[in-house]
């Protein structure tokens, strides 16, 4: 073209320029990365994905289009080992996440060691949802064992976010009571007094807040402070009971599949972004609880401080939980047997 | 079998059963060996502790009870509706003919979901029923309603078309020898249907055996009182087991093809009866 002396029009020329740069965008937008997430995490990354491609490509990166997945977390779990080519997982509970290391060996087995706080970029806790006015004054767990009130709490079996509920009130009563046996007759009395088990987090808010059903909701603080919000805070109330447990929510890179997809640099930037502090503003909008000291003093307000302890620390970890709590004929069968 | 070969006066014979046993054998029969290959990699003592615990076997008879109950109710009212479709014409009948398949269109949560909302302590049944002492929502009755709801295009859609072929010359005929109407009804008209009326059950009890996405709203899901059999199977999975799930799926299996093979069975017998076999 150089030797030619003949010159382009303007026209032709800008639409030269900007077939190139089609194309190149075509070339460039191969690069996609798979998120596989659990149910309510949906909105969050549908913030964080744009934020995070924008990031990538302001420090040189290639565009790349982050895709989502969102479902039950153990059915999404099971779906990358069945062989969902996923380059992350991002969920609310570890087992969910050692499944994948367990079968066919897709995470590497120190997935807990290549992030920051055991690889978990933010955390939520179990919180109380009461009517407004708390007209069955509901302060603590002790409440909610109490004959006569009933508690509205997802199915342990098939939702982490009851699992957790579970497990909270466990813990409480192994500290009040100090044995297991205590414990185990407190969360016994507690179930006998749930009325409806729901298969997720979401159909339990359904169940409390549009049926009417219950004197009290336990959920994740994320839950209770989006229901509190969209219903403009006139309907229910928010009471952080004494002590809780800490739902750190896990992301791990699907090694195999980024090696194959050749994608592992960027899947790795992505899960460090969400320890960006960028990344951490946008969780706390959407009202779960940043690990960056700066961010989550800024929303103080929205996070009381609240007590609470974590599955490794008091109950031995996940995998000796799923053994004597929720396996069949474990604790949990035996106690909603009995209720 | 005896004679050497049957004269057949349609050809591709070979061809079409060749063709039948292979498309079921794709569609169907695989992924069910699928399912009984998975659960042979248990033992014995394993499967029948799997398929026998307590809340396993509550789970059976609240799934097979609330679908056989739900069965003969859309039997009897399916009936009515298709009679009434046939028999008279009224304003807005072609609509309401339409309204009938809305069941097989909606996704099931949908439905689920509306009768929960409706038949809740606040929805628009539930406020009058609760104070009569009816709870529907989040009981076992709620699994009825659902059920109900689900099957009734298939009752209707199955003895609609045999209706429309019935002469009303039968009908008269047995009145001007002077049978009463229910006379009519029980010896001219019952026979006839009763093959159609029986496939209608057995499919509409089929579907409800296996339903899972409109139930597991409006039931509750309390261990032993409202938890259905596919919500055991989903429960294992959601813990990874597959080979108990596979393990309950195929007593399901096992009792559903047994309930419809004595279904068809009696089909076969009342057809034989009423003259009417092929």
């Amino acid at each position: 073209m150089h030797h030619n002396p003949i010159k382009f029009g303007g026209a032709l020329r800008r639409s030269l320029a900007a077939i190139a740069f089609m194309s190149a965008a075509v070339a460039f937008a191969q690069t996609t990365i798979l998120n596989v997430s659990y149910d309510v995490s949906r909105e969050l990354y549908k913030d964080i994905n744009p934020a995070f491609s924008a990031q990538w490509k302001a420090k040189g990166g290639e565009a790349v289009t982050v895709n989502q997945s969102h479902g039950g977390s153990s059915k999404q779990a099971m779906s990358v080992a069945a062989g969902l080519e996923a380059d992350v997982i991002t969920m609310n509970q570890s087992p969910d996440i050692d499944i994948l290391v367990e079968r066919g060996g897709l995470v590497a087995a120190d997935w807990r060691k290549k992030f920051p706080y055991d690889a978990t970029p933010y955390t939520t806790t179990s919180v109380f949802l009461v009517r407004k006015g708390n007209p069955k004054n509901i302060k603590d767990w002790d409440d909610l064992a109490k004959p006569g009130t009933q508690v509205i709490v997802p199915n342990p079996k098939t939702s982490g976010n009851g699992r957790y509920t579970y497990l909270a009130a466990w813990g409480y009563a192994l500290d009040k009571t100090g044995s297991e046996a205590g414990a185990r007759d407190f969360v016994q009395r507690l179930f006998a007094n749930v009325p409806v088990l729901d298969g997720g987090g979401r159909g339990a808010t359904t169940t409390f807040t549009q049926r009417d059903v219950g004197d009290v909701l336990v959920t994740f603080e994320n839950e209770a402070i989006l229901i509190a919000k969209e219903l403009g805070g006139a309907k229910f109330d928010i009471v952080y009971p004494s002590l809780s447990i800490d739902a750190a929510a896990p992301v791990a890179l699907v090694q195999k599949v980024t090696d194959k997809r050749k994608t592992t640099k960027v899947a790795e930037a992505y899960l460090a972004f969400l320890y960006s502090p960028e990344g951490q503003e946008i969780i706390a909008s959407h009202n779960f609880r940043p690990r960056d000291a700066n961010v989550l003093r800024k929303h103080a307000a929205k996070y009381p401080t609240i007590r609470t302890f974590t599955v490794e620390q008091k109950l031995g970890g996940w995998a000796a939980v799923q053994k004597t709590h929720f396996a069949d004929g474990a604790t949990y069968d035996q106690i909603i047997l009995k209720r | 079998m005896s004679s050497a070969r049957t004269f057949r006066v349609l050809p591709g014979f070979n061809l079409t059963l060749g063709y039948t046993l292979a498309y079921l054998s794709l569609i169907i029969l695989v992924p069910l060996a699928a399912v009984f290959l998975k659960t042979a990699s248990l033992s014995f003592e394993q499967f029948w502790a799997i398929v026998t615990a307590e809340r396993v076997v509550a789970s059976y008879k609240l799934s097979f009870g609330a679908s056989l109950l739900a069965a003969a109710i859309n039997a009897v009212f399916g009936l009515m509706l298709a009679w009434v479709l046939v028999r008279y014409s009224f304003p807005g009948k072609k609509l309401i003919d339409a309204l009938v398949d809305l069941p097989f269109a909606l996704p099931t949560a949908v439905a689920g979901i509306a009768l929960t909302a409706l038949y809740a302590r606040n929805g628009w049944l539930g406020q009058y029923l609760e104070p009569l002492g009816i709870q529907v929502a989040f009981k076992p009755l709620g699994v009825l309603v659902a059920l109900v709801f689900i099957g009734l295009p298939f009752v209707v859609r199955t003895v609609q078309p045999i209706l429309e072929d019935l002469d009303t010359e039968l009908e008269e005929a047995a009145a001007s020898l002077g049978a009463q109407r229910w006379q009519i009804f029980r010896h001219v008209i019952l026979p006839i249907l009763l093959p159609a009326l029986l496939t209608g059950f057995a499919l509409a009890f089929a579907r409800a055996v296996g339903e899972y996405g409109s139930v597991i709203f409006i039931a509750g899901n309390l261990p032993m009182v409202s938890e259905i059999t596919p919500l055991m199977i989903i429960t294992k999975l959601e813990q990874y087991d597959y080979t108990g799930a596979t393990a309950i799926a195929s007593v399901m299996l096992v009792f559903s093809f047994t309930l419809l093979l004595i279904i068809n069975g009696l089909q076969a017998w009342t057809a034989k009866r009423t003259g009417r076999d092929r």
